[in-house]
């Protein structure tokens, strides 16, 4: 382990550099990659970059197969769309496709190479029945059967239990808002849905709008207890904010809709760890704007400590003897987000001792 | 060039003990980590032929077989497959180490390789052509494989894995050891008595299973590519009398796209690939029972066209 920048940041933060590196540098680099879950997004940022065609050959295969796999998943992703899309027309909502899903139908350069397992939309709360009813028709079914696990998304969290589609095995996660219930922050998710936004002229499909877009990734990366994919996800903030950031009515807009979403201190963390690990700019008044959103000074020396750690590659070469401490404490912080002190202790008592264990069964 | 064969066997321990041994592979390279004695065995016996890649080298494949810490270490011992770190496998009894290298080799090849099309098949050459051998477990296809490669002359290509190369439609060559389950053993052992065979190793998923030493000049032709000229499904049949039933171009496409590993990953390039392979290729249906009649055949198959 080593506490020193990681090949893969290194070659985020300036990839036209990574043509100096030699072979044995290449080896570990995609090693980190293939471990943070970004071999194929890493091939395309090079290629953005014009020094693909100058690594070397046996690093350059590499990262050609791992595209391959990334064009067959944007394939199966865009189809499983048009199936969702199908399978909701008579219901006449707009159904806001949520990250990976939506990067991907509006292409967006956070969408090349990125691997995901789930479709995620936003629905009104009042119409859930009738997503999951018309789903079901479709052949969507139902998954954690357990009556526990059923209350647990219903009543608390944000979200139905993810639905499996029968045939195609594909997953649906549907949301009515961004974050649970049971948290503390309660983004208003009419706000979200009157300012979504078409994907390709298709009345039917909407994303967020790009300030929400953001937000919605940061508050997802930074409320969550997980971290397995935790670079992939500040990689996708990173490309997000380049993109959008060439406007500069999207800066000007972007704190104050934080507040409006009581998503300020999520933001917060979002463009201090984008710019201290990837090196992306922002510019000062945003950073400015957003400061008296930071936590106190000894809070914020406990978080850099913990998110320096845990947004590094999972990998044996990255990180340092308190990564798995800094990973374990943002495990108890990702579920301290979620639900009140009571009702947590009572949660998770619950799933240690009363819920049955089944095999291979995701722990709500 | 440094082969296996020229480090001395405390080198070679040490290596794969340490900071790996760095095996060429065909196309590819592959850092092996191991401390367990029946790995070394295996890997001084069956892959002293096979180059040395510099250790500061580009690596594709990270491989690492250990012993669990926890009580598994004495109680029934197992082995672990760590793949760059992460453990993907469930763990296996510790006698089964060196074939869950080769079982763990293959997987890296076939889930990750995409820039081939790569069947489930035993493929060798003869004359700068290659025969394709797909065929389901059991059929006897690595049988023939090893008996047409250690007595019929031919080259091995690979008796597991055809890579088919997507920019050409060359196959590609990974030659390593055969692979042979049950009865197998005892027939090749019989039929080709000069060849370097493992410990067979009894009660795996497959049941008792050894491995062939791939002949030298394969491996060092490993840089040879070659042109796809029959693709032969072959059955073992006790008894049968020798049939070579020529095959529609229609039905070997789907009798292929069945053994492939990643056609449908590949897509429409896949679709085209297998396309021109079967057009290019003479599909067979092949039953046997006696080896000596089947090498025959593929003698009279070479010389012809």
């Amino acid at each position: 382990m080593s506490t020193s920048t990681p090949l893969l940041l290194q070659a985020l933060r300036a990839p036209a550099a990574s043509v100096m590196l030699g072979e044995t540098a290449w080896d570990l680099l995609l090693r980190q990659a293939a471990a943070a879950n970004l071999l194929a997004t890493l091939g395309y940022i090079l290629e953005e970059h014009g020094v693909l065609a100058h690594i070397p050959a046996p690093a350059r295969e590499q990262l050609a197969w791992a595209q391959v796999l990334a064009r067959r998943h944007r394939q199966a992703v865009r189809w499983e769309i048009r199936l969702v899309r199908q399978a909701l027309r008579e219901l006449g909502l707009p159904a806001i496709l949520l990250k990976g899903a939506a990067y991907c139908a509006a292409s967006l350069p956070s969408a090349q190479g990125r691997l995901f397992s789930d479709i995620d939309i936003l629905v009104p709360e009042e119409r859930l029945a009738e997503v999951e009813a018309a789903l079901m028709l479709a052949g969507w079914a139902g998954t954690h059967h357990d009556a526990y696990d059923q209350r647990y998304y219903r009543e608390w969290m944000h979200e139905l239990p993810p639905m499996q589609h029968t045939r195609r095995e594909s997953m649906i996660d549907v949301h009515h808002a961004i974050l649970p219930r049971t948290a503390a922050a309660r983004p208003d998710s009419a706000l979200l849905r009157a300012a979504a936004v078409p994907v390709a002229d298709d009345p039917a499909l909407r994303m967020l709008a790009p300030v929400d877009m953001v937000l919605h990734s940061a508050v997802h990366l930074f409320s969550d207890g997980e971290f397995n994919n935790g670079l992939r996800d500040l990689v996708d903030l990173q490309r997000l904010l380049a993109h959008f950031g060439t406007d500069a009515r999207f800066w000007a807009r972007l704190v104050p809709r934080a507040h409006e979403l009581e998503l300020a201190r999520p933001l917060f963390y979002a463009l201090r760890y984008t710019a201290m690990l990837l090196g992306t700019a922002v510019p000062a008044p945003v950073v400015t704007a957003i400061a008296p959103s930071a936590p106190p000074p000894w809070q914020l020396r406990l978080m850099d400590a913990l998110f320096r750690r845990a947004l590094l590659p999972r990998h044996d070469s990255c990180g340092d003897r308190f990564s798995a401490t800094a990973h374990g404490l943002l495990y108890l912080r990702g579920n301290w987000l979620r639900m009140p002190p009571l009702l947590l202790a009572r949660h998770l008592f619950h799933k240690a001792f009363l819920s049955p264990r089944k095999a291979g069964q995701e722990a709500a | 060039m440094l082969t296996v064969g020229q480090l001395s066997r405390g080198e070679l321990d040490r290596q794969l003990a340490g900071p790996g041994l760095r095996l060429g592979t065909g196309r590819f390279t592959t850092c092996l980590r191991s401390a367990i004695p029946s790995v070394a065995d295996g890997i001084h016996l069956l892959y002293a032929d096979y180059p040395l890649r510099p250790a500061d080298g580009f690596a594709d494949f990270h491989l690492q077989l250990t012993r669990p810490r926890n009580l598994r270490r004495w109680l029934g011992p197992q082995v672990t497959l760590l793949y760059d770190g992460r453990s993907l496998f469930k763990p296996l009894p510790l006698d089964q180490a060196f074939p869950m290298f080769e079982w763990g080799l293959n997987w890296c090849v076939s889930s990750r390789a995409n820039r081939y099309l790569i069947v489930h098949a035993a493929v060798i050459e003869k004359g700068g052509r290659a025969a394709i051998l797909p065929a389901p477990p059991g059929s006897g296809k690595s049988t023939l494989c090893a008996a047409l490669v250690g007595r019929g002359g031919w080259r091995l290509l690979s008796d597991e894995l055809t890579l088919l190369r997507l920019d050409d439609g060359q196959i590609v060559p990974l030659p390593r050891p055969i692979s042979l389950k049950n009865g197998a053993i005892d027939v090749i052992r019989d039929y080709v008595p000069d060849s370097v065979m493992s410990r067979p190793v009894t009660d795996t998923v497959k049941g008792t299973v050894a491995h062939v030493k791939a002949p030298a000049a394969s491996v060092a032709q490993a840089a040879d590519t070659a042109d796809p000229a029959w693709v032969v499904f072959p059955r073992y049949e006790a008894g049968a009398a020798l049939q070579a039933v020529p095959l529609a171009r229609a039905e070997t496409f789907m009798q292929l796209a069945g053994n492939c590993f990643n056609y449908s990953l590949l897509g429409a390039e896949g679709f085209t690939a297998l396309g021109d392979l079967v057009e290019q290729s003479a599909g067979l249906r092949f039953t046997y029972s006696v080896l000596d009649e089947a090498l025959a055949y593929f003698d009279v198959l070479a010389a012809s066209r």
